[in-house]
């Protein structure tokens, strides 16, 4: 492909420029107006205006404080956040439930690097974001000045792509190149770090800017030779499985998904970034695979003989053990990141696309393959498949303390709260819990941090998606580890009117490491107590902190729960709450644990239906 | 060891060396040589990277490198399809009575004397990383007290070029 530079943006891209942020109100069409004279500070949040940004989740500073000036009179809302980190997990949180791009402002230094887990976080879940930053003037780079750091070089690493602005002429273009980059092909975050002097200096501003970007091209549409070869191969095979990624929820192509699984009629695994886009009411949906996938998903993938990987990336939490996962499958691979294809699994038919695209011709194709009277008979592989899930449901066991199990809690929640709210969750046993017991059916209702694997990711990723979605309702589902690292965000809902609902999964514990030190350290449990307690290890009968105190301190309506008979009721109580943020203690058992397991490195073939449960699959089965 | 030679046209922008040579480090790739410097077109700069690709598979590098939004393109230049170059600049131990065999080495590799004083000569010599190495081999002996050497910088063979009409194929396009 021949690549000029300074080429005019392809139409297609403009197209998807201007399709990135395309709100109801009329702000962009007004922002779009030239302007000469104006400061680098007003030509930012006219460009932000222009690109139709309808929030910003940031903190102001030093450096980024001209560009505050202007927001102040701005459509643009502001949302005052109490950490950085949360403001870029509101922004993840916004662009996972709204499919927009989530916008994050901070100030130099401290404030950039207060960016970086939730830039690299995005970085790994491919969330359209856009982070910028101020930065110290341009004549004090490189002299450690005040609130100086090299927020570009920083971030190189975690982010799609980044820019210093050097003039304020740049920062129209800076700003539809960053939207641009970050919503269009592999989404991602994009970094865009100023210079105070840059955001002071005079400019003129017109809209739209000329993009320049010449060795960036996506390539969406995918190879129709390889998709024939792929509907081929896919007619051809008696033990299929659709393999979906969080790929085809970034690329809405959730209806195009549920066109093939018809038409194939095979089993369908959907993993962790995946959750909600296909039904779990499905009967063809075996669940999640991976690490805590269901029996059934993780041993249909490794006895199968066609993968079917669509916006998936083989990773080592689905994969397990990589050589010996899935070993007589061959595999179609579509993803739209061509560097994905091959990286760790071999594909047979790469196909480097768009998911939606990707999907659509695929079904076609398969159609001209049923139509020649190839059509597989995967009666023998279902019948299969559903020994498995007979015999190995998703389950739990009480307590035997007579504790509050944490999966009932869960499972309850998602029940009551239904298909049509949006989960968040943390990192660890709930996560995983929340996974598994909550029935998912749409795109967009379950957030949560997969590929970094954040704690803290929930509360201020469901504050974002509440700003987005503010008509459904946000659970965030977080234990109390996660929820100590970023709950100062409630003082933010609270205060802007952002009504969250947060179950604290409370088991007095880092639990996720507490079940590994269980199961692979002799029960020696290192540092993985959060509960006050004596010097034996006992728990002391005193709660530091006390959630439901500190709920309310942070102007939310505090709940706690400890015993099965009030998990419904109270959970009743925090849905009737809709004018301010509500969080429920739930007080449950130190030691369930989540099953299925792989242990980490093993065979996906030695998965453990529960503690020392090894599935028999029998001699002779597939 | 598996070696290919790339040649990567990227943006004339700052920050680009940094993006490529952190890239390669936290990947894990391993590069063997890499030269940076203008080319006939003032807004890119050519990169030739020769490259360790056993660890990790080519295909996965082009990629991996494919997908910085600075980078043009990616062309492999290998075997007889290819020249390829680089200079070294060797500073031998050259008393006046070992002089001659030292001038003589030099003639025989093409090399040329860029300083000369009593005790040392410094050398000039350009060639395949084969040939240097040979060069070096010589000299060795009569005792090098310094040298500097250049990465590889390659062309493809025949008329064709990386950017404007007939050109190089690619490896791999951007994601």
């Amino acid at each position: 492909m021949t690549t000029t530079p300074h080429e005019a943006p392809s139409r297609e891209a403009a197209e998807a420029l201007t399709g990135v942020e395309t709100t109801a109100r009329s702000v962009a069409e007004s922002a779009a107006e030239p302007a000469t004279g104006i400061t680098g500070a007003q030509s930012l949040v006219r460009s932000l205006e222009a690109v139709g940004v309808e929030v910003i989740f940031g903190i102001p500073g030093g450096a980024i404080l001209p560009a505050y000036d202007p927001l102040f009179d701005s459509a643009v809302r502001h949302v005052l956040v109490r950490h950085e980190q949360g403001a870029g997990h509101a922004a993840t949180g916004y662009a996972q439930a709204t499919g927009r791009v989530g916008v994050c402002i901070a100030t130099s230094g401290p404030g950039a690097t207060n960016l970086v887990t939730p830039l690299a976080d995005a970085y790994m879940d491919s969330v359209p974001m856009v982070a910028i930053t101020g930065q110290v003037p341009s004549a004090a780079i490189g002299t450690d000045a005040f609130q100086e750091a090299d927020i570009r070089g920083i971030t190189m690493p975690v982010t799609k792509h980044n820019f210093l602005v050097t003039s304020a002429e740049e920062i129209p273009q800076r700003i539809a190149e960053a939207f641009h980059l970050a919503s269009t092909g592999r989404p991602g975050p994009v970094l865009v770090d100023i210079p105070k002097d840059v955001l002071q200096a005079t400019t003129d501003f017109a809209w739209p800017p000329r993009m320049d970007l010449p060795g960036y091209k996506p390539t969406t549409r995918p190879h129709s030779k390889q998709v024939r070869e792929a509907a081929t191969m896919i007619a051809g095979a008696s033990r299929p499985v659709l393999y979906v990624g969080g790929g085809v929820i970034k690329a809405q192509a959730t209806e195009e998904l549920a066109a093939l699984a018809e038409l194939t009629g095979a089993p369908v695994v959907t993993t962790l970034m995946a959750r909600g886009a296909f039904p779990d009411s499905s009967p063809q949906h075996l669940g999640m695979p991976g690490m805590h996938g269901t029996v059934a998903a993780v041993t249909a993938l490794q006895k199968s003989d066609v993968i079917v990987a669509l916006g998936a990336r083989f990773d080592d939490r689905v994969t397990g053990q990589l050589s010996s996962f899935a070993p007589e499958a061959l595999v179609v691979h579509a993803d739209i990141d061509p560097a994905e294809i091959g990286k760790n699994r071999k594909a047979d038919v790469p196909i480097v696309g768009d998911a939606k695209e990707t999907i659509a011709q695929l079904v076609e194709a398969l159609r001209a393959e049923h139509a020649a009277g190839r059509t597989p008979d995967l009666a023998a592989w279902w019948t299969q498949l559903d020994d498995w899930r007979d015999r190995y449901p998703l389950g739990y066991d009480w307590p035997e303390d007579g504790a509050l199990s944490p999966q009932y809690v869960i499972e309850r929640l998602g029940a009551i709260a239904g298909p049509d709210a949006i989960y968040t969750s943390g990192v660890g046993q709930h996560q995983m819990w929340a996974a598994q017991f909550i029935k998912y059916e749409k795109p967009g209702t379950w957030l949560n941090s997969g590929g970094l694997g954040t704690m803290g990711y929930a509360v201020p990723a469901a504050m974002g998606a509440k700003y987005g979605c503010p008509e459904t309702t946000v659970w965030a589902i977080d234990g109390d580890g996660c929820f100590q690292m970023t709950n100062q965000e409630l003082a933010t809902c609270a205060i802007e009117g952002i009504p969250v609902k947060v179950a604290v999964i409370n088991n007095g514990n880092l639990g996720m490491v507490r079940q590994w030190q269980t199961l692979f350290y002799e029960g020696r449990y290192s540092n993985t107590k959060l509960h006050a307690r004596n010097a034996d290890g006992t728990p002391k009968p005193v709660r530091i902190p006390d959630f439901v105190a500190l709920a309310e301190a942070l102007g939310c309506v505090g709940l706690r729960c400890e015993s099965k008979d009030d998990v419904d009721a109270v959970i009743e109580k925090a849905m009737a709450i809709d004018d301010a943020p509500v969080v429920i203690d739930f007080v449950v058992g130190a030691d369930a644990q989540v099953w299925p397991m792989v242990a980490a490195g093993a065979s996906n073939d030695a998965i453990l239906a529960a503690r020392d449960l090894r599935p028999v699959f029998g001699e002779g089965q597939v | 060891m598996t070696r290919h030679t790339l040649s990567v046209l990227v943006e004339n922008k700052s920050g680009v060396l940094a993006r490529v040579s952190a890239l390669f480090s936290r990947r894990g790739f391993n590069i063997e040589s890499l030269a940076v410097g203008p080319t006939e077109n003032p807004d890119l700069s050519r990169m030739t990277i020769v490259v360790d690709a056993e660890s990790q598979p080519l295909e996965q590098i082009t990629k991996q490198l494919n997908k910085l939004i600075e980078i043009i393109k990616i062309v492999e230049l290998d075997g007889g399809a290819a020249v390829q170059r680089e200079l070294l600049l060797v500073k031998v131990r050259a008393p006046l009575a070992e002089r001659t065999q030292v001038l003589q080495t030099a003639e025989l590799f093409r090399a040329r004397v860029i300083d000369v004083n009593t005790d040392t000569v410094t050398l000039e010599a350009t060639g395949t990383p084969d040939k240097l190495q040979a060069l070096l081999a010589v000299l060795a002996p009569l005792g090098i007290k310094e040298m500097a050497q250049s990465g590889t910088v390659a062309l493809g063979r025949g008329p064709r070029a990386m950017s404007g009409a007939g050109t190089l194929r690619p490896v791999e396009r951007s994601a």
